[in-house]
């Protein structure tokens, strides 16, 4: 499949007297393929923003190659900009502006037929509160609006930075929807989210970036397969059973870990191994479930962001599961 | 040309715009309705009663005078040694009925081949202040909100944006002095028809007229582009509206009482109004009291420094491609973030 969007080792740094040299984007890569719903992921400061804004042309780069629809960017973007809808960040208006007001001069600067705005207006839910002024308009209808302008030019490329953020969950699930349709329609869809579940939801692939960097790539049943640890949950019909199984599958070379009323295997490769040691020694199983891994322990353990109890962590600052520090000296985030 | 058209219609469509342009022609609006109000046309009826006034208060001098031989007189009689008094009393007279001229008592009246000329000043003055505000605000308030943002993600081009912006700005600065201007025209003619005079327009005053009316369009056009120009540095309207501020308190009052303090000679000529009403009135001829520069009779004239509309603009001119010329730069080189 061509790709719509590709980045390849793409830097971004940022030097000041006070705060040092930092990392934005430390060789970053990507690749985006035609039609698809893409997932870009990664916690605050990771540079996802840095890396949506130099694509657009907002932030110079300081090294890498990237092109949008077979062009280089930013020098080719006068030419493709009419195929690209954007929003970065939190949307922003004019707030004494009217919704159609702000969609129409928009419309009128990028020669896009008028018509369209209503037709924008529509997608986005927004048609009858179109005349009142942006100030007086919730986030979630700053979003829906923001989102509507992104759509006017009926992209190739859209490319969407938080659009469910402030939504309700009836508007989460509408942007949802419209983002499978426009995906449907042929559309290309970046979508950059914290709801992980949203992505996990309606992204065909994802990228995950962690401190400038790509750490993971790739469709979504993929990167989770990668990830999945082999864990295995082991319930017995007698509870009391429980120490002697566990020192049975230890002795065995399985890594168990105990827990009341059942027990936790990792790296099984074969469920069928634990069932047949624990029969030959008269323990019978009464639950053996494969433990499936969600996107968002894969993207906690790939950005090293999970929480860890008693700790407060720092933007720019991953935290290890096991609660070692690996912030890289000139990690990336700052500014991103 | 869509971009232009859209920018133009984005700063018809700002309410700060349509406010600062309504104050503005307000503010010009209450200065003819004053002058309507203050001044009156100068008939028979005027200058009866100018004269009846000349008359009383010849009358007046004459009695305090005759009072006060009459007070000279007791006063030396006594032997009063009062040195204020002249040594002969009947020296003190009143003044000859002639001396006191009956114009003195004439009302004011508009004379417009005298005084239009002048009045082009406040109407550049006004237009100038609402063309840097309203030129300020209407490329900051879009870099504050996110605007440009916005833009720039429709048209890539940056310096094609920001100029195209600034030459929305200052076709509709146009589209609003030369009306003005014309109005401005029309109302004071009006003014002097009907409370004062039009006679003695002559076509040359009419072309000093344009030319200076010119001149006040063109003051408008330089102070809307360093306003545009200051807050696109700043990226922030209150950039252009702090520096104006900083300029004109601390930079021009602050400047006039240190070169006053320091006694410098000429020190009007450090200050940038010198040059605005330069460029208005052609020329400012500042004088240097402190100096004596003797004349073929011996008199004691003071040195002088005349300053032209061609030094006014020559400043100007630095001024607006050092501004603007930061713009585009920081424009073309700074990340938007």
């Amino acid at each position: 499949m061509p790709a719509v969007l590709e980045i390849e080792g793409l830097r971004k740094t940022y030097r000041s007297r006070r705060r040092g040299t930092r990392n934005a984007l430390d060789g970053f890569d990507m690749r985006v393929e035609a039609g698809q719903v893409h997932g870009f992921l990664g916690p605050n400061g990771s540079g996802k923003t840095t890396t949506l804004r130099t694509l657009l042309g907002l932030i110079r780069p300081d090294g890498g190659r990237m092109t949008i629809l077979g062009h280089e960017v930013p020098a080719a973007l006068p030419q493709i900009a009419g195929h690209v809808g954007a929003i970065v960040e939190s949307p922003q208006f004019f707030p004494h502006f009217t919704a159609r007001d702000t969609l129409t001069l928009l419309a009128s600067a990028g020669e896009v037929p008028v018509q369209r705005v209503d037709e924008v207006l529509e997608l986005v839910g927004l048609r009858d509160r179109a005349g009142e002024r942006v100030k007086t308009y919730s986030l979630g209808m700053k979003q829906r609006l923001a989102v509507a302008s992104a759509l006017l030019k009926n992209p190739k490329l859209l490319i969407l930075d938080e659009p469910a953020n402030g939504l309700d969950p009836g508007g989460i699930r509408e942007m949802r929807t419209l983002v499978r349709n426009l995906a449907e329609s042929g559309m290309t869809v970046v979508l950059s989210s914290h709801i992980l579940g949203e992505i996990q939801l309606i992204c065909d692939s994802v990228t995950i970036i962690s401190l400038g960097r790509r750490v993971a790539f790739g469709p979504v049943d993929e990167v989770l397969a990668q990830h999945s640890s082999g864990s295995v949950r082991v319930r017995l019909e007698a509870v009391t059973d429980l120490p002697v199984a566990a020192a049975v599958l230890q002795k065995s070379g399985h890594r168990v870990s105990a827990n009341p009323d059942h027990l936790m295997l990792t790296g099984v490769d074969k469920p069928a191994t634990v069932t047949r040691l624990l029969a030959e020694q008269g323990l019978y199983v009464s639950e053996l479930a494969p433990v499936a891994v969600d996107l968002e322990s894969v993207f906690l353990e790939l950005t090293n962001t999970a929480p860890v109890p008693g700790q407060h962590r720092q933007v720019d600052q991953s935290v290890r599961v096991d609660g070692a520090d690996s912030s890289a000296p000139t990690g990336g985030g700052w500014g991103a | 040309m869509s971009l232009f058209r859209t920018e133009l219609r984005r700063l018809a469509k700002r309410r700060f715009t349509r406010w600062m342009t309504a104050g503005g022609l307000l503010v010009l609006a209450l200065i003819v309705v004053g002058l309507f109000f203050t001044n009156q046309k100068i008939g028979p009826d005027q200058w009866a009663e100018a004269k009846r006034s000349a008359d009383q208060q010849h009358q007046e001098q004459m009695q305090w005078a005759e009072q006060e031989r009459a007070n000279c007189e007791r006063a030396k009689a006594a032997g009063e040694n009062v040195d204020y008094y002249p040594p002969d009393c009947a020296e003190i007279t009143g003044p000859p009925r002639e001396a006191i001229e009956e114009k003195w008592f004439l009302p004011s009246t508009f004379v417009f081949r005298e005084s239009f000329e002048e009045m082009l000043i406040p109407l550049a003055g006004i237009l100038a202040m609402v063309g840097f505000v309203v030129g300020a605000s209407f490329v900051g308030a879009e870099w504050n909100t996110g605007g440009m943002m916005n833009l720039l993600l429709w048209r890539p081009k940056r310096l094609t944006v920001l100029l195209t912006k600034l030459g929305a700005l200052l076709a509709g600065l146009l589209a609003l002095a030369v009306p003005a201007t014309a109005a401005w025209f029309g109302s004071l003619w009006l003014v002097a028809n009907w409370r004062g005079t039009t006679e003695g327009v002559t076509s040359g005053a009419w072309q000093s007229f344009l030319l200076t009316g010119l001149r006040g369009v063109v003051l408008v056009l330089v102070a809307a582009t360093v306003g545009f120009a200051l807050a696109s540095l700043g990226r922030h309207t209150a950039m252009a509206l702090g520096g104006a501020v900083a300029v004109l308190i601390v930079g021009q009052v602050g400047l006039a009482i240190l070169l006053s303090m320091a006694q410098v000679r000429f020190a009007q000529a450090w200050l940038l109004p010198t040059y605005a009403y330069s460029w208005m009135r052609k020329t400012v001829t500042l004088e240097d009291w402190r100096s004596c520069e003797a004349t073929y009779t011996g008199e004691c004239k003071p040195a002088i420094l005349e300053l032209t509309w061609q030094h006014s603009s020559v400043l100007f001119t630095v001024g607006v491609v050092l501004f603007l010329g930061a713009a585009l730069w920081t424009m073309r080189r700074r990340d938007v973030a």
